[in-house]
């Protein structure tokens, strides 16, 4: 028995280490003092992580994948609490296919997406590209807004509505001041877990970007291309970093359970 | 005078109807329970009073005005639920003050009524706590204070006691009955537990799929039940399907199968018309037979079946040539399975039933 939880020990460290020693890799060289991206690094210095300021093509695309993010964020949450609420609180007929049509976008291989997209955002409707942004990382994260607030509505005992009903509160009074205020920390963690997926996006972002606009990922992407010093380390270290942090939050706010859930 | 009255009522869910011309009218200040199998409509019924469902057929008059499609935070009637539905994210004072902040009250006046009704459910000192710090039973009065409160016209309870356990069920109907006849606040009550039922309301309304089988008071239906699902439902386990009936002054005459069974008119007995004779396991006689005994007037003999132990007393299955009986015996002789016995029908312990 003894022997065996060793075996066992063993197995899960190399599986961690397969996972997290690129990302400990990458973290040792962004502290790298010469002006090449190696490992082991030769010196210490802070001086990359200071370069990313320094590049201003890394504030613009920031900036706007910040927007595009947050405005996206919205637009999903407007679309996505009312469906979300719909698909808890009732059975209607074609339940079931509207479920799977609002998830299809994670079903759907990004790079295709992205492409259609394209195609028809940009080439048929002739959007201008912030537009196209808009709308593709709104269909990116309307999912991850329904299902996150559908999980989180699975809790909710919908009593308490016909409560507030009975004591003269009407339908829509009822969901300003009875559901909204108990699902509060589930909004919260779909509109994060979102905005992670809309921030990190590539593959849509990257049929939608075009000179002079591009998002801070597709930014990454194009630095590498053309340089070869620890920025995009350094930048990956902070991106871990923001990540790791809205994770926890959202841990913190109702368990990463969702993620295993349905 | 009736305070509401639901009119030829007809629910259908499915395309199976739960309420079928469904009447049912209520006194002002009185508590009237719908008691029934799961299944029977009892619900719906009350979902029906409290405007959260709508009725496919039938009107609801509520002091004589047409209710029927007055929405349900327009009627001003309270609703208990069984699974308490308080407020999660406020506290008990906010929960209570909810229905009052509604309706545009000052803000001492909620306080002042929120800290009244707080007293009457024994809950003072707890306005600050949120609902999931109370137990079940300090919930469910929250519950019923947040809808005293209001000064609701009509109070309906959902089974509010089915999540309690057994002792403090017996405290809260107590409760409940209490703050019921303080306040003289007409309720309906909906449970599945007779007992609970029988022994807080003023009338109580026995429902089988969808109908109102009777309505009387408690003591009443404990002892004349009209059809045999009532009888049945409140333990008349004992059922007789005579052939022939014979009506005399001050008896009736009953006969199946040759044995002749004799019993007492009564005044109060309402159902005169059945030929089905009801009697508890608890009121039937069981003797041992002598050898040489000869039969008498409402006795029959047997065969014990079964016989199993419940403590306080035995229960015998008897075998008989007009079909089995179940008897309670207190435990002072046993009967074995198998053995000869007699049993006798008292004059006036059987009642009839269609």
């Amino acid at each position: 028995m003894q022997e065996k939880n060793r075996g066992l020990a063993l197995f899960t460290f190399l599986v961690f280490l397969f996972l997290l020693g690129p990302l400990l890799i990458i973290s040792v060289t962004s502290f790298e003092g010469g002006n090449i991206l190696k490992f082991p690094p030769e010196e210490f210095s802070l001086r990359w992580y200071e370069n990313i300021f320094n590049v201003e093509m890394f504030l613009i695309s920031f900036k706007t994948s910040i927007l595009v993010s947050l405005a996206g964020n919205l637009l999903a949450l407007l679309l996505g609490v009312p469906a979300a609420y719909a698909l808890s609180r009732f059975d209607f007929k074609g339940k079931t296919i509207i479920n799977a049509f609002f998830v299809s976008p994670i079903l759907v291989p990004g790079i295709v997406l992205g492409f259609a997209f394209l195609r028809y955002i940009v080439g048929t409707y002739q959007l201008p590209i912030y537009a196209a942004l808009f709308v593709g990382h709104t269909v990116i994260m309307l999912p991850f807004i329904i299902r996150v607030i559908s999980s989180s509505l699975s809790n909710f005992d919908f009593s308490i509505e016909e409560a507030a009903e009975s004591l003269g509160a009407s339908k829509v009074g009822t969901f300003f001041t009875v559901v909204l205020p108990n699902i509060k920390s589930g909004i919260l963690a779909a509109v994060m877990i979102a905005f992670l997926e809309s921030f990190n996006n590539v593959d849509i972002s990257v049929y939608m970007t075009g000179p002079g606009v591009s998002t801070f990922p597709i930014q990454m992407l194009t630095y590498v291309e053309n340089y070869f010093d620890p920025t995009i380390s350094a930048i990956s270290v902070l991106l871990m970093i923001i990540t790791a942090f809205f994770m926890f939050i959202v841990e913190r706010l109702m368990g990463l359970s969702y993620f295993t859930k349905r | 005078m009736a305070l509401f009255t639901l009119q030829d009522i007809s629910v259908a869910y499915n395309k199976q109807n739960i309420l079928k011309d469904f009447n049912l009218e209520i006194e002002k200040g009185k508590l009237v329970s719908l008691l029934g199998p799961s299944g029977c409509g009892k619900t719906t019924t009350l979902r029906l009073i409290a405007g959260f469902l709508q009725a496919n057929e039938g009107k609801f008059l509520f002091k004589d005005k047409d209710y029927t499609k007055v929405p349900v935070n327009k009627r001003n009637f309270g609703f208990v639920f069984q699974n308490y539905a308080l407020f999660p994210h406020l506290s008990i004072f906010d929960n209570i003050a909810f229905g009052l902040r509604l309706r545009k009250i000052s803000k001492s006046e909620i306080e002042k009524r929120v800290m009244n009704v707080l007293e009457i459910v024994n809950l003072k000192g707890f306005e600050k706590r949120y609902p999931q710090e109370l137990s079940g039973g300090q919930k469910q009065r929250v519950a019923i204070a947040r809808a005293l409160v209001i000064e609701p016209d009509i109070l309906l309870f959902d089974e509010p006691l089915s999540n309690l356990d057994a002792n403090l069920r017996v405290n809260m109907r107590v409760e409940i009955r209490r703050i019921q006849q303080e306040l003289g606040i007409t309720t309906v009550y909906v449970s599945h537990d007779q007992e609970e039922c029988f022994s807080i309301s003023d009338q109580v309304a026995i429902m089988n799929k969808g109908v109102i089988e009777q309505l009387s008071d408690p003591a009443s239906i404990y002892k004349y039940p009209e059809t045999k699902f009532v009888a049945d439902f409140i333990g008349f386990k004992n059922f007789i399907d005579f052939d022939k009936r014979v009506d005399h002054e001050d008896k009736i005459e009953l006969s199946k199968s040759g044995y002749v069974f004799v019993i007492q008119k009564d005044a109060q007995m309402i159902n005169l018309s059945g030929k089905i004779g009801a009697i508890r396991p608890d009121d039937l006689l069981i003797r041992a037979k002598d050898i040489s005994e000869v039969v008498s007037e409402n006795s029959i003999s047997g065969r014990v079946k079964v016989s199993t132990y419940l403590g306080r007393s035995f229960q015998y299955v008897v075998e008989t040539p007009i079909g089995d009986f179940t008897v309670n015996k207190e435990m002072t002789e046993s009967y074995r399975a198998g053995q000869e016995i007699v049993l006798e029908i008292p004059r006036n312990q059987m009642v009839l039933v269609d």
